[in-house]
């Protein structure tokens, strides 16, 4: 390492840390790989000596953004996304931490799956935490090695796709996981209301013809789950909410001090069932599916108060050929890693929904406190992980230069403001803009 | 090019007054032809029609293979049981395949809603939709509107009932969407769990009581029980489908002399409809049929390019 006192230091960006409290032109200044500190005034720093200086004027400086819901697809599904090419889409979208789902093929229910992905992250663009199977290839009828999961650095566990729909299992998941103080993540549908649905059961599908998935599934399973959260006291993590009721459910449940956390993705905060008209378009085929007008102000709303902790993607990268197909024949999923940063920007921000230092406490500390991931804030002595962001940069969103191996975004063609200028990882540029 | 706004025929719900309009008094020419001795037109010679049934189908495909051989088109079918369908290969390729051996227009019916629209994103053909999922079944429709025009001389002011399974009817939907277009006033009628959600933003009356349904009806459209969905739980037995909405001549008493029965075939005789009422004298069951074949006709020759000759040449 060099002589100097600092390696880099980011100068003259305006510096937003929600942790900290901290929001204010400042400079970051970096030490081998580590922040070295946060300086208002130039002068305090002296000598730079030969640090790089990275001129963050007219920007925003950020902790490195943690996206808590990804699917990385590896192992399995290598032509879809790989870990290595899948953090390069975080880096593009700013993120520097992502936790990747389970339902690989095979199942990361066990210490050699997760330890498989750890070591395909070694040399990514980003970090990756590894969630865990609640249940032995995701089956929802035995519980995977949770201790063992957790042994090796599962920091959640899920069966993320489906619902636990037994609720004796769900509820030794959680007194068990209990034991390690992980949250169990939750994709809240209820199995029988929702077989067969591919959007949300509206006017729309009555219009289409398409078979809905109720939001009354996505709020009886949340209301079960909240229930079952209740008596084992274990910390439940609700996955992608999508309707009002849900919102409705966690918030009351928060009230009552219950252990629960909640996340929200764009598309449900941005997009509705109307979305899919005429055309079908498969890139809007997602689960659980984008609800009506009522539901998206509620996800909003539920953003607004605090209910709803996260801002994840649930970046779900589908192989070309196998959206390019009937409607209710494509997987559900959207990506979304690249696009999450400029859509909160011009959908929450821009709107006055939140501030900066809101939503980037959603995309931090927020999730670096539920799952207990280092970062999330840049405090003294922490990796250098940041991200800074162009705030009023206006750009339009081009499947041709998405770093994901899929393009199935319903983005695509979007004009958005905001977007990443430099994202760094252990002090390491990841990702520069192209400018 | 069509001589409609659309050179597809994907649904009626965007199809406008003026559209249908068309279509429909073109048919009157065309069923005039089917009057004839010689029922045979040159309208469409040289122009090749896939007909593309994904999903069994029996007077809806000979319909059109019949409306498609008087107007002297080239047809192929093409059926799930003797496709590649079974060994994996996208509609997209399918089709491609198909339209590289020179196809000009495509008769789809598909279990997916929405294929049709998404063929039309994957070929150059004029594409008919002969009924997508629980969508749309456009043909259907118009030859329904057809037939109750062709009796009462106009649309504009009847009421129309539509009975039975609403939520995964095709034929519903476009009946819907073309009637009310056209001006008729369109009630609903099933049991509570065959009525989708929000089902009132059609626009309709919706009923579960069938005689309150049928109260100043001009048109009973019945719709076919598919026996299936009592095994999906929708409804207890087929007996309390055939007590609650099963149509009889004694619930028909209560309409004006005028009244007419419509079904879209095939019928269940003694499940959502009496022999008695199937076979009366207000039901205009098989002249829906041959109708359709003018519609179909209507259609493809309205879609197709303008060196088509018409009905008149």
């Amino acid at each position: 390492m060099s002589d100097t006192p600092y390696d880099m230091i980011i100068k003259g960006g305006r510096v937003i840390d929600p942790a900290l409290g901290f929001g204010k032109d400042a400079h970051v200044l970096i030490k081998d790989g580590a922040i070295a500190g946060i300086e208002t005034d130039e002068a305090v720093f002296g000598d730079i000596g030969n640090a790089t200086v990275l001129d963050a004027t007219g920007k925003l400086v950020v902790p490195g953004l943690i996206d808590a819901h990804v699917h990385l697809r590896e192992p399995g599904r290598e032509d879809e996304e790989t870990v290595i090419t899948g953090c390069r889409a975080a880096a593009a979208g700013g993120f520097t931490a992502v936790c990747c789902m389970p339902n690989t093929s095979p199942v990361i229910d066990n210490q050699e799956t997760v330890m498989f992905v750890q070591d395909r992250a070694e040399v990514a663009d980003a970090r990756v935490f590894v969630v865990g199977a609640i249940t032995k290839g995701s089956q929802g009828k035995e519980l995977s090695e949770i201790g063992d999961l957790v042994k090796v650095g599962a920091v959640a566990i899920t069966d993320d796709g489906h619902w636990v729909e037994n609720s004796e299992i769900m509820r030794r998941a959680m007194e068990y996981s209990k034991m390690f103080d992980i949250p169990v993540m939750d994709h809240a549908e209820e199995t029988t209301l929702c077989a067969g649905g591919v959007v949300n059961e509206s006017f729309e599908s009555t219009r289409l013809g398409l078979t809905g998935r109720p939001a009354v599934g996505e709020e009886i399973a949340v209301l079960r789950d909240l229930a079952l959260c209740r008596v084992t006291g274990a910390r439940l993590h609700l996955q992608h909410l999508s309707s009002r009721r849900a919102v409705d459910a966690v918030r009351k449940a928060k009230a009552e001090g219950i252990r629960v956390t909640a996340e929200a993705c764009p598309h449900h905060f941005i997009l509705t069932d109307e979305a899919i008209a005429e055309e079908f378009n498969t890139s809007l085929r997602v689960n659980p599916p984008l609800r009506s007008a009522d539901d998206r102000e509620a996800i909003i709303e539920g953003l607004i108060d605090g209910t709803i902790d996260c801002i994840a993607s649930d970046h779900a990268p589908h192989a070309e050929e196998e959206k390019d197909c009937e409607f209710d024949h494509a997987p559900p999923g959207m990506i979304g890693l690249e696009t999450t940063l400029g859509l909160v920007k011009t959908f929450l921000i821009d709107k006055g929904y939140l501030t900066w230092a809101d939503a980037v406490a959603k995309m931090t500390i927020n999730p670096a406190r539920i799952f207990n991931l280092p970062g999330g804030t840049l405090k003294q002595g922490l990796p250098a992980d940041i991200t800074i962001i162009d705030p009023d940069r206006v750009w339009t969103v081009d499947a041709k230069k998405f770093r994901s191996m899929s393009r199935n975004s319903p983005f695509v063609g979007w004009e958005l403001t905001g977007q990443v200028y430099r994202t760094i990882l252990n002090g390491r540029i990841v990702f520069e803009q192209d400018q | 090019m069509s001589r409609l706004a659309s050179r597809h025929l994907l649904g009626l719900e965007n199809v406008s007054r003026e559209d249908l309009t068309l279509i429909l008094d073109t048919t009157d020419s065309f069923r005039e032809v089917l009057d004839r001795p010689i029922k045979k037109l040159p309208t469409l010679r040289g122009v090749t029609v896939l007909n593309l049934f994904y999903e069994p189908s029996t007077r809806t495909r000979i319909s059109f293979e019949l409306a498609e051989k008087r107007l002297s088109a080239d047809t192929v079918n093409f059926t799930t049981s003797t496709s590649s369908v079974k060994k994996g290969e996208s509609l997209r390729d399918t089709v491609q395949n198909i339209e590289a051996m020179k196809i000009d227009m495509i008769v789809v019916r598909h279990s997916s809603a929405g294929a049709p629209y998404y063929l039309t994103q994957c070929t150059k053909s004029n594409v008919i939709n002969a009924g997508d999922g629980s969508h749309e079944h456009p043909t259907q429709a118009l030859l329904d509107m057809y037939t109750i025009r062709k009796k009462y001389g106009k649309l504009d002011g009847l009421r129309v009932v539509l009975i039975g399974d609403i939520k995964h009817s095709r034929v519903i939907r476009s009946n819907i969407w073309g009637l009310k277009t056209m001006g008729a006033s369109v009630a609903l009628c099933g049991p509570s769990t065959l009525i989708p959600s929000d089902v009132e933003k059609f626009g309709c009356d919706v009923y579960t009581n069938l005689d309150e349904a049928l109260e100043g009806a001009d048109v009973v459209n019945i719709m076919r029980l598919q026996l299936e969905r009592q095994q999906a739980g929708l409804f207890p037995s087929q007996r309390e489908y055939t007590n609650l909405f099963g149509m009889t001549r004694e619930r028909l008493q209560r309409l004006n002399d005028n009244y007419t029965i419509m079904h879209p075939g095939p019928m269940n005789r003694g499940v959502e409809i009496s022999s008695e009422v199937a076979d009366g004298d207000h039901s205009v069951i098989l002249p829906q049929v041959t109708n359709g074949q003018a519609v179909r006709m209507a259609v493809l020759y309205l879609l197709s390019g303008p060196e088509a000759e018409g009905p008149e040449a």
